[in-house]
């Protein structure tokens, strides 16, 4: 009952003062879900109280003298300094405090290093500005874009609970297994964070780096790229659904199907308006970040696709630009991205539309054979 | 003959040059000094600006004002002009006036150079700034830089932002070997190495630090020229090239860099906690061995930026461990201070209100920073808003109450009138309120999640994010007060007489107010 009034009263006021109906006033790390970032609160509480004893002696003192020592109290100046004993204390008990500080922190840091023996392997990769989840040993993998709508963005409509924290595809994993997380990145550095598993690692491309964490309690947990990789960092949340290990079996299971699913559409004979169709989707998810919804893009960085040679009249050109992308710049190579039928569609589409009206059309058959004499 | 004449006629001829050429082809340190802070205080008000405009997107989720691509240019230029255009300067500037003035030299050692450093600033902040009017927008990959976003992924204008950074880093080397110049070999008869005022021996510091590091900076922002427009792969894995070079390279300059902006001022406080005090610094020695201390541990802390990047483990525990030892010397500086004021008999005037607020505010910085230095923490904080608190805590009470608390304490001397006492005291509570609203808030945003760099955010960062925009308006529009401060403190004002601080110390103090434009003819002897 109490939680449907919360929604309830949330959903009003969400609607009325958008900012701060959700809004709390959380002061804390949180301590997480798993061991790790257990840990790692406690490091934070025992070192963050240190600090708090540390300033309460030091600006006890202070305000002490700023209290007691005030020349309009009649306080009469002292003349003493350099004191060898005082001098030599100062520096040796901080000192003796960072030692034991520094114990439990390199435990802690040794634990988190260690990779070995994970059960799940997901290789992370980072997209300008999406996240790609590759299943290693499952043969299998989806990307994973930002879901809240433009409007909300824009204040054209009340924004929801987890407003740019959700996605179209989280990442699952299953609850109780120790995961391992392979990260690299496709153009510029991301960083991959999920604070209730204390995992941050940066995707960088040309490197993979390892990371892994042991999730106990089903539930969905939800981060954010944290390396500032261009105009839309803020705009590539890190969603992962821990969930029991059968539930977490039937989704491969069915993830695996409908991969081959999705190889056996390149064989089918599509309809211009099936490839328009599907071409709009996919090029709403992959390529409207840059060049805009409407294809006009934002020049220099990204160009118009509107009434362009390549688009218009230079069939090859176009399908060699969006399959390999154009090195040096912006424009990635979506040929491992995007599937063969996502691919004819695409390019369809920026074809078609937008007054573009070629009337031409690729078919993932073409595609895929493009692909295989490269 | 009447050449040598001439020279002779000009070397008694006391007054400046009179209109636009006094300052274009001035070499002397005062006319010099002014000219830095002034600059400095310009840069303040136009990257202030910019950091206003970011505050009022975050004012509120949802993108309201402007979009992502320049906000992103708005952090960016903010970050970039605040380091390099408002504090390094102002730094330069205080050095400039008050170097000669403490050591008992008639001018900088290198007068000619020292004009030539202060022009080519504004030259190079000329060339920053008009990025923000090119196709493709100003630089937008922070003030950190990071290839491949800078150089595969940047916008056209950053071949200007590179030329802008190496023409700075000729300015700065330039005034760093001028005041290790003067330095060394200018001082007063009697004045050992151990009898220098604290503000000469950390900006000396400072100046090795800078020599040392600002070719650095330029190694790492030709590398990306290098990459942009000559086709080499340093940063580009493509071609067999290494991104984390760039970070490695860059925060070898990069930490080093954060002291350079603190040292000089804790050079200042330590001359304004004594004489507001009325007792001698605690630990004069302790305070020097301490500066040279965290100089040199400077260059082994680098890689605590990069704590998340994936180094090895072993590097990862060096790395920690170096950079909790930086906090020991840190700590001393700041008990010393502490045991100054202990026992003393205090009164409260602008410049000590500000070193007070610097010692209190500085010290949350440093506690923060000691908290990030735990590798295994800092996962959680690293890119958050906790780092923005960090180094907002240490460079805006630090380095900017530091230049305020020097500029209260200095500019009887420099303008021969007493400012405002009462304006004074408004200008130091209006900012530290306005600052610790700002910026206190933003460690819970950290700790709550919030990534920084980003234009927009979830609705739990919503009401500390309103907070803060509302402190930081409140810094912004405070900081008016003090040009209008220091414009009424030059044109009136009661007279200063050559000592106004009763407990300070120093040369600076025995020559009249205002200091007249030329000083020192005759050295004078230090006991
Ligand atoms: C006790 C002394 C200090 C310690 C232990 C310390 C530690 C650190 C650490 C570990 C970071 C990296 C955090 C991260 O990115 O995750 C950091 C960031 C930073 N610190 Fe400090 N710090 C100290 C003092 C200072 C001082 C004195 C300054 C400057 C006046 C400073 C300026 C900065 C800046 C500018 C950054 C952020 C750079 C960026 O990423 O944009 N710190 N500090
Ligand atoms: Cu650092």
């Amino acid at each position: 009952m109490r939680v449907h009034a919360q929604r309830a009263g949330a959903l009003l006021g969400g609607l009325m003062f958008p900012a701060w109906s959700m809004a709390d006033w959380t002061l804390n790390m949180t301590p997480g879900v798993t061991g790790t970032s257990n840990d790692i609160f406690s490091l934070h509480m025992t070192i963050l109280w240190i600090c708090v004893v540390i300033g309460v002696v030091v600006f006890g003192v202070m305000f002490w003298s700023i209290f007691a020592h005030r020349k309009s109290q009649g306080a009469k100046p002292a003349n003493f300094h350099e004191n060898t004993l005082v001098e030599i204390l100062w520096t040796i008990i901080p000192f003796a405090i960072l030692v034991v500080m520094a114990i439990p922190a390199t435990a802690t840091l040794v634990d988190m290093y260690d990779t070995s023996e994970s059960e799940v392997d997901i290789k992370v990769t980072g997209y300008q500005w999406k996240w790609q989840y590759e299943y290693i040993n499952e043969d299998f993998g989806y990307f994973s874009n930002l879901s809240t709508p433009r409007d909300q963005i824009e204040n054209r409509q009340a924004k929801g609970e987890n407003y740019l924290l959700e996605v179209d595809n989280p990442l699952v994993i299953p609850v109780g297994k120790k995961v391992r997380f392979l990260l690299t990145a496709n153009d510029v550095i991301h960083s991959w964070w999920v604070p209730d598993f204390g995992v941050k690692k940066d995707a960088i491309p040309g490197f993979i780096n390892e990371t892994w964490t042991r999730v106990d309690k089903p539930g969905i947990y939800r981060g954010q790229c944290t390396e500032l990789c261009g105009k839309d960092h803020g705009f590539m949340p890190v969603v992962v659904e821990a969930v029991p290990e059968e539930e977490y079996n039937a989704w491969v299971a069915e993830k695996k199907e409908a991969a081959e699913r999705e190889r056996q559409l390149t064989q089918k004979d599509w309809t211009m308006a099936e490839l328009m169709e599907r071409g709009e989707k996919a090029y709403q998810t992959a390529c409207a970040a840059c060049h805009q919804p409407n294809g006009q893009g934002a020049p220099p960085a990204f160009p118009s696709l509107v009434g362009t040679q390549v688009v218009t009249e230079d069939m090859a050109a176009h399908i060699d630009i969006v399959v390999n992308g154009v090195s040096g710049s912006a424009m990635q190579a979506f040929g491992n991205q995007l599937s063969e039928v996502d691919l004819a569609a695409v390019i369809t589409y920026e074809r078609n539309a937008w007054g573009n009206n070629t009337g031409e059309m690729v078919t993932p058959k073409e595609i895929f054979d493009y692909k295989n004499q490269q | 003959m009447s050449a040598v004449a001439d020279t002779h006629a000009q070397d008694h001829h006391h007054g400046p040059a009179k209109g636009i050429s006094r300052w274009l082809l001035t070499t002397n340190h005062k006319d010099i000094g002014s000219m830095y802070l002034i600059f400095s205080f310009t840069m303040f008000l136009l990257g202030g600006a910019m950091a206003m405009v970011i505050r009022a997107e975050l004012f509120q989720p949802g993108l309201q004002i402007v979009q992502p691509e320049f906000f992103n240019q708005m952090t960016t230029m903010h970050g970039l002009i605040m380091v390099f255009g408002a504090v390094m300067p102002a730094f330069v500037g205080l050095a400039n006036w008050m170097l000669p003035l403490m050591i008992g030299a008639p001018d900088m050692a290198l007068p000619r150079m020292n004009n030539w450093s202060f022009w080519l600033l504004p030259c190079a902040f000329l060339i920053l700034v008009s990025t923000l009017f090119m196709e493709g927008g100003a630089p937008n990959f922070g003030w950190t830089f990071y290839a491949p976003l800078s150089t595969t992924y940047g916008p056209p204008s950053t071949t200007f932002f590179i030329f802008a950074v190496h023409i700075m880093g000729v300015s700065s080397i330039m005034g760093a070997i001028n005041v290790i110049a003067t330095i060394l070999n200018m001082r007063a008869p009697g004045m050992t190495l151990m009898k220098m005022p604290l503000f000469v021996w950390t900006w000396l510091i400072t100046a090795f630090l800078l020599i040392a590091v600002m070719p650095v900076l330029a190694g790492v922002v030709t590398m990306m020229l290098m990459d942009i427009n000559f086709g080499t792969s340093f940063f580009d894995a493509s071609g067999g090239g290494d991104p984390v070079l760039f970070q490695h390279v860059f925060w070898f300059f990069g930490h080093p860099e954060v002291y350079i902006m603190i040292l000089p001022a804790f050079g200042a406080v330590s001359h304004i906690i004594p004489a507001f005090s009325r007792k001698p610094l605690f630990g004069y020695a302790s305070m020097v061995y301490a500066v040279g201390a965290i100089a040199l541990l400077s260059f082994v802390v680098w890689a605590h930026h990069m704590f998340t990047v994936g180094i090895p483990i072993v590097g990862q525990l060096f790395f920690m461990y170096a950079t909790m030892l930086i906090a020991v010397p840190t700590g001393v500086k700041v008990f010393n201070w502490v045991a100054t004021m202990f026992r003393g008999s205090l009164t409260f005037e602008a410049p000590m209100l500000f070193s007070v607020a610097f010692v209190i505010l500085f010290t949350i910085g440093g506690f923060s920073g000691l908290m990030l230095a735990i590798a295994p923490a800092d996962f959680q904080y690293h890119d958050t808003y906790f780092v923005v608190a960090h180094f907002h805590y240490v460079l805006v009470p630090g380095a900017i109450f530091g230049i305020f608390a020097s500029a209260y304490f200095w500019l009887p001397k420099w303008t021969g009138h007493m400012y405002d006492e009462t304006l004074a005291k408004t200008h130091f509570w209006l900012s530290f309120v306005g600052m610790n609203l700002a910026f206190f808030p933003m460690h819970f945003l950290g700790l709550a999640g919030m990534p920084r760099r980003i234009p927009d955010y979830a609705l739990q960062f919503a009401d500390f994010n309103m907070v803060s925009s509302v402190g930081a308006f409140m810094f912004g529009a405070t900081q008016l007060l003090f040009l209008f401060i220091v414009v009424k403190c030059i044109r009136g004002g009661k007279e200063a007489p050559a000592k106004p601080w009763d407990g300070a110390e120093g040369l600076e103090w025995t020559v009249p107010s205002p200091a007249p434009y030329h000083t020192f003819a005759t050295p004078p002897v230090v006991k």
